[in-house]
């Protein structure tokens, strides 16, 4: 597939590292010289010097033959012209843009193909601020991911002492749970996979990775460790976009605090929500934690644009007590560093945004991708089409479809029945199948098996 | 300062105002109750001291400055309290003395309601009816200038309103031109007061009584045709009828408008102000019905149902119309309902005291201060509906609150120390600066007790609390004269 990826930033860079390792042809446009340089010494890419949205520099991109552009320079508008200009010169048939702004999001209509023609519009603060929402609805989860609309939820917990599952067999599940279901996709022992099996005896501190109900993900977990009350004060650091709709999407059900450094951008926080309490300080000031009773509070999530502030605020609130901490970390380097160590989560904005991407970027009928474990793992919901003949899995019991090694089938979704699937599972046409992958190297295998064989038509 | 155009607008206003003088001369005619000649040579004065004051600066055509709205607005109440005096000092019957008669005047222009003459059934038809006249005059004047001019100034209630802007109903500035939006507000007020009598004359009220009443039932008055009030009718009817208007005319003028342009009472309850209006009236209602049934004052639940609703709603919005002699009611409920005048009706409607969205700010004001003592550090909005109220709107309110409790205390003392007992003090200073009416004590029913310097000591308590104090206040200050 050839990508033009227009904006080397964070997230420019990201899709460009995670698709360059598929053998896409990715072409990177940027003003920044520096960029573009520091990105072609690292990664096997074409880079273009320019404005996004001018059209020589998009001409001189390849946008002639592109499939797709991405567009996510810093500028809204720049991003919006992009597509624009991609479309009306250059026909490019997929075109995502990054738009933050809530005024422009709040009006579809300005996104039609006769109005911007813009396919798919990605907003990041929305996309993580939705990941934190999921895991503070889930309390010791490590990552909750959603898949067919909600339905189906992916949840990642590490095991504990004291989880009546832990110590014994895999198959001793669906018996404990009387009635829910649940099926392990993937466990993480010491940071590497292990195929799960009915006889695979789980460990304390294994990363299990299971597919379920979203009803039934608390009676799961509690299987796994001992179960968690729901969390109930919640103080996040920064009143940036994301602390804000954080804080107005949660400050109904949970009691709320914002932390805000700037005088002027706490104030406008403080106007904006109704029931958060807005402080205006340091979040790494312990005397102002303390003054808010940071010992009783179950979350503490730092989702300020420093990462370093993140780490370290998030770290001090965990020594004076806080329940939870997580913090928001760009650097890839520091999320394993700190991860399920200094910091109980560690929320990296990258992996949250990728996987809307990569479902574009993915053959066959997939409608998610949820990128996992810094890019080395996937889940993918993929849909099946045609028939026995046509078709590579519909028709075929779970255990009779040649799945690549390392993946698993977690669950179906058929309709609006969730279906936790089991050996003899059949696929049926128009399921969605939810797999997990734990080497993304066999992606291309997953893909041609949802693909449909010539003769369906 | 330009005395010059003050002095042109105000002859104008005279000679406007003189003709309103036709009316009561036109009762006169037709009953034939002998105060003809009052109203002719009323008439006569008004008019030409109105035009002999225009008439040498009659070409001055200035634009008006901030500090002539300030005078023209406290000459508009004074003067035209003043020149409404006449008829009673020229009319045979009742003949008050100036004193009197300027009180009387000052009461029903700044609809308060309290009165100084007794035995009312034996005046003149056509003194009768200007009384209630005034009222309905005095409060079309109040609804422009509080919805239209105070805000202009810089003061006034709808001042804070209009940092509110409630989310669905934008237009709260209700039309671009200030004569367009009198002029819808007019309306709205002819319309109330034309609703409320056909009820009253339903209900069985004479045509005359009907209009009287109606005029100062919408202006939230309190003047009556009768010495014993809506009380007179003895009719529950009529009560709940008065209780309806009240409780309309103590909302915001722009509400109605509102509602009646968008043809949904929807707004309405959006209001934060009228929501808490709901809700003081109500607790005063409940406490005031459940007190009197508890002590006993009526034996029949139903009576001290009728009675406290009328009389809780009465007083709530400062209209001060009785059905029963609530003063000689246990001391708990006659305090708590002269109290309740305190607060008054909305900004932006025809009744007096603070205005309920004055105290709603004060009460988010303070809460914030209980919220900040427990987190320091907190940035704590006050807010009305959803909208941030800015804090110079919150100050503006201290200072408006701290003002009006100063000048209570001041005028108190000074009426204390004339020698009047200290309830009848308390109560009588109360109704006038909430421009209530009927006080407790020694002016429950009348004022006609009060010696001269206590009633114009009340004349400017009245003046005061209707011109939202900052007004009158400002002109006695000397910086505001300086040059």
């Amino acid at each position: 597939m050839k990508i033009i990826i227009l904006g080397a930033g964070q997230v420019g860079t990201t899709v460009a590292y995670n698709l360059s390792n598929e053998a896409n042809d990715i072409t990177v446009v940027d003003q920044e010289s520096s960029l573009l340089r520091d990105l072609q010494d690292r990664l096997d890419i074409r880079t273009v010097l320019g404005k996004a949205s001018h059209p020589s520099v998009l001409e001189r991109a390849g946008a002639d033959d592109a499939d797709m552009v991405i567009a996510v320079t810093n500028s809204d508008e720049t991003n919006m012209v992009a597509c624009q200009t991609a479309w009306t010169l250059f026909h490019t048939p997929t075109k995502i843009a990054r738009v933050r702004a809530p005024e422009y999001l709040a009006h579809p209509a300005l996104f039609s193909q006769g109005a911007l023609p813009i396919d798919v519009l990605i907003s990041p603060e929305q996309l993580v601020t939705d990941y934190i929402l999921r895991l503070i609805e889930h309390p010791g989860a490590l990552q909750v991911l959603d898949f067919a609309g909600g339905r189906v939820r992916l949840v990642a917990v590490s095991a504990y002492y004291g989880g009546p599952l832990v110590g014994h067999e895999l198959r001793t599940l669906n018996e404990h749970l009387r009635g829910a279901e649940a099926r392990v996709a993937a466990i993480y022992r010491k940071g590497r996979a292990i195929q799960p099996e009915g006889h695979t005896v789980i460990e304390p501190d294994d990363e299990v990775f299971f597919v379920a109900a979203s009803n039934n993900i608390p009676a799961v977990m509690a299987e796994l460790r001992k179960a968690e009350k729901p969390f109930r004060r919640l103080i996040f650091a920064g009143g940036g976009n994301i602390g804000r709709r954080l804080a107005s999407s949660l400050e109904n059900d949970y009691r709320v605090k914002i932390i805000e450094h700037n005088e002027q951008q706490a104030r406008r926080v403080s106007e904006d929500l109704r029931h958060t309490i807005v402080l205006q300080g340091d979040a790494a000031d312990e005397d102002l934690l303390l003054e808010e009773n940071i010992e009783d509070t179950d979350v503490f999530c730092a989702v300020t644009n420093d990462d370093e502030a993140n780490i370290l605020s998030a770290m001090l609130a965990k020594r004076l007590g806080a329940r939870k901490v997580m913090a928001l970390i760009n650097r890839a380097a520091y999320v394993d560093l700190v991860q399920s160590g200094a910091v109980d989560i560690a929320i990296s904005p990258q992996h949250a945004t990728i996987g809307t991407l990569l479902t574009h970027v993915r053959r066959g009928d997939v409608v998610m991708v949820h990128s996992l474990r810094r890019g080395a793992a996937e889940a993918i919901e993929a849909v099946a089409h045609g028939d026995k003949v046509s078709s590579k899995v519909v028709g075929r019991a779970v255990e009779d479809i040649k799945l690549p090694e390392g993946t698993s089938i977690g669950a179906v979704v058929r309709g609006d029945e969730v279906i936790i699937a089991h050996h003899d599972t059949v696929i049926e046409s128009e399921d969605h199948v939810i797999l997990f992958l734990t080497d993304k190297r066999r992606i291309t295998d997953v893909e041609r098996l949802f693909q449909v064989g010539i003769t369906f038509l | 300062m330009s005395f010059a155009a003050v002095q042109r607008i105000l002859g104008l206003l005279l000679m406007v105002f003189s003709f309103s003088l036709l009316p009561p001369f036109l009762v006169s005619l037709i009953a034939q109750d002998g105060a003809v000649i009052a109203f002719t040579s009323a008439f006569a004065l008004t008019f030409g001291v109105g035009i002999i004051s225009w008439l040498p600066v009659r070409n001055q055509r200035r634009e008006l400055r901030l500090r002539d709205g300030f005078v023209i607005v406290v000459m508009f109440w004074t003067v035209l309290s003043a020149i409404g005096a006449l008829p009673f000092v020229l009319a045979h019957h009742p003949h008050l003395s100036l004193t009197d008669a300027v009180f009387e005047s000052v009461s029903g222009l700044t609809t308060t309601g309290a009165t100084v003459i007794t035995e009312l059934e034996t005046l003149p038809m056509s003194i009768l009816y200007y009384r209630q006249q005034l009222q309905w005059l005095g409060g079309m004047g109040i609804i422009v200038l509080a919805v239209a001019v105070l805000p202009m100034l810089g003061i006034g209630g709808m001042q804070l309103y209009r940092a509110e802007t409630p989310g669905p109903m934008k237009d709260n500035k209700l039309t671009p031109r200030i004569t367009e939006t009198a002029k819808a507000l007019w309306y709205i007020y002819l319309g109330l007061t034309i609703a409320c009598g056909l009820a009253y004359w339903v209900a069985g009220m004479s045509v005359f009584d009907a209009i009287g009443h109606a005029f100062s039932t919408v202006a939230i008055g309190g003047f009556s045709t009768h010495d014993a009030s809506i009380g007179y009718f003895n009719s529950p009817l009529i009560d709940m009828i008065a209780v309806v208007f009240m409780l309309l005319a103590g909302v915001n003028f722009s509400l109605h408008f509102v509602a009646f342009r968008h043809r949904s009472i929807r707004g309405y309850w959006q209001d934060s102000e009228f929501r808490f209006y709901l809700l003081l009236l109500s607790l005063v209602i409940l406490f005031t019905v459940l007190g009197l049934y508890a002590t006993e004052t009526y034996d029949d639940f139903e009576d001290a149902l009728v009675n406290g609703l009328f009389q809780a709603v009465s007083i709530g919005t400062t209209a001060g119309f009785t059905t029963a002699e609530f003063y000689n009611w246990p001391g708990f409920i006659a305090i708590l309902l002269l109290f309740s005048s305190f607060v008054g009706g909305c900004a932006g409607s025809t009744g007096g005291g603070i205005k309920v969205i004055r105290l709603l700010l004060l009460v988010k004001q303070g809460m914030r201060e209980i919220t900040r003592l427990v987190h320091p550090s907190a940035h704590i909005p006050v807010r009305i509906g959803t909208k941030t109220v800015d804090s110079r709107v919150v100050e503006a309110v201290w200072g408006f609150f701290a003002l009006y409790v100063a000048s209570f205390t001041v005028m108190y003392l000074a009426l204390a120390s004339t020698g009047l007992d200290l309830m009848t003090a308390f109560s009588a200073v109360a109704a006038s600066i909430n421009n209530l009416g009927p006080g407790l004590e020694g002016v429950g029913p009348h004022y006609a007790e009060m010696h001269d310097p206590g009633k114009w000591i009340l004349c400017f308590a009245m003046l005061l609390g209707r011109l939202e104090i900052f007004t009158l206040l400002v002109l006695l200050t000397p910086a505001f004269w300086r040059r």
